[in-house]
């Protein structure tokens, strides 16, 4: 017959014992979304057709961010330069030296822009040039902005499968 | 086998450490030296001294990237994406700084940081206003050398 004080002090154990087994979950779960791969939900219209604007399902990849730069056509997630709170979803059109010439507003008028994105930055786009806020509206971004890479879409489910690295 | 098993006990517990470790160092806060002495006379106030000024960085910061003009920040440099200069933000959105030749406003989501060490210090002068998302944390303490051991203005 097990007496009271006892009882308490084993359920004290316990609950230190899941509080702990919690924690480490927390910090595994942390360290693989901020340093291998995490799950996006991406909408809005300014990637169509590549990326549904009513909602998509992406996996995006961490690791190779910190060995390589990112290539032209690679679909990225960003910290928008507009807002660090926001993280759209856009394609790398330009990298470093790259001489870009770009329509400023289609849907106003036909004047076009020429830049040469500068060293430590790339120049992004969303594929449906005429409802996106990207490059063509804050410059050419700096690679520290760049979260991650989409690799695959995971949902809906008639479009499970990888997306392509380059412009379709 | 008795070694066996302490090896792989070792290694568990290890790779647990380090697993918690990386999540506070990230979420919480971190410990970094500061080079250089673009920051004098706030860190590292002698130049050529052996001893490098280490500083408390805090994380909390970043989940809502509430930052204010005065406060020293840890950023990723936006031309050499692997480096990390500390200097203190000087402007904030919307305000105008004067430059050597014209004042420039500061846009939306950036700020202006600069060095306390304006003779030698690699900041917004030469590279313009930086994106708050490049702000990795905030330096809110001194820890070595203990002489100076305390907080910042």
């Amino acid at each position: 017959m097990a007496s009271p004080s006892s009882f308490w002090s084993k359920a004290f154990r316990d609950a230190i014992k899941s509080g702990v087994f919690i924690a480490k979950i927390y910090c595994f779960l942390h360290v693989t979304t901020n340093h291998l791969g995490f799950m996006a939900y991406a909408y809005g219209p300014s990637m169509t057709p590549t990326l549904h604007s009513s909602g998509n399902v992406l996996l995006a990849e961490r690791i190779t961010k910190r060995s390589q730069k990112p290539s032209r056509g690679d679909i990225v997630v960003i910290r928008s330069p507009e807002n660090p709170n926001k993280t759209p979803i856009k394609r790398v059109i330009g990298i470093e030296g790259d001489r870009i010439s770009f329509v400023i507003d289609p849907r106003k008028n036909d004047q076009s822009e020429t830049i040469v994105v500068p060293k430590g930055h790339v120049f992004v786009q969303g594929d449906y040039m005429h409802n996106s806020r990207d490059s063509r509206n804050f410059g050419p971004i700096p690679y520290g902005l760049i979260q991650g890479r989409v690799l695959w879409r995971v949902w809906p489910f008639q479009d499970f499968g990888p997306l392509e690295p380059t412009l379709t | 086998m008795g070694i066996q098993n302490l090896l792989w006990q070792v290694a568990k517990k290890s790779f647990t450490g380090s697993i918690i470790g990386l999540t506070i160092s990230d979420r919480c806060c971190s410990v970094v030296p500061v080079r250089g002495d673009s920051m004098s006379p706030t860190f590292n106030p002698q130049k050529n001294s052996y001893l490098d000024d280490y500083v408390l960085v805090d994380k909390f910061c970043l989940k809502d990237y509430k930052f204010a003009r005065g406060d020293v920040v840890v950023f990723g440099s936006p031309t050499h994406y692997r480096d990390r200069y500390i200097k203190r933000i000087v402007g904030m959105p919307g305000e105008w700084i004067s430059s050597s030749r014209d004042v420039i406003r500061v846009p939306e989501g950036h700020c202006w940081v600069e060095g306390d060490n304006k003779t030698s210090s690699l900041d917004s002068r030469t590279f313009g206003p930086i994106p708050l998302g490049l702000i990795q944390g905030r330096v809110t303490r001194v820890v070595w050398p203990p002489q100076r051991l305390g907080k910042i203005s």
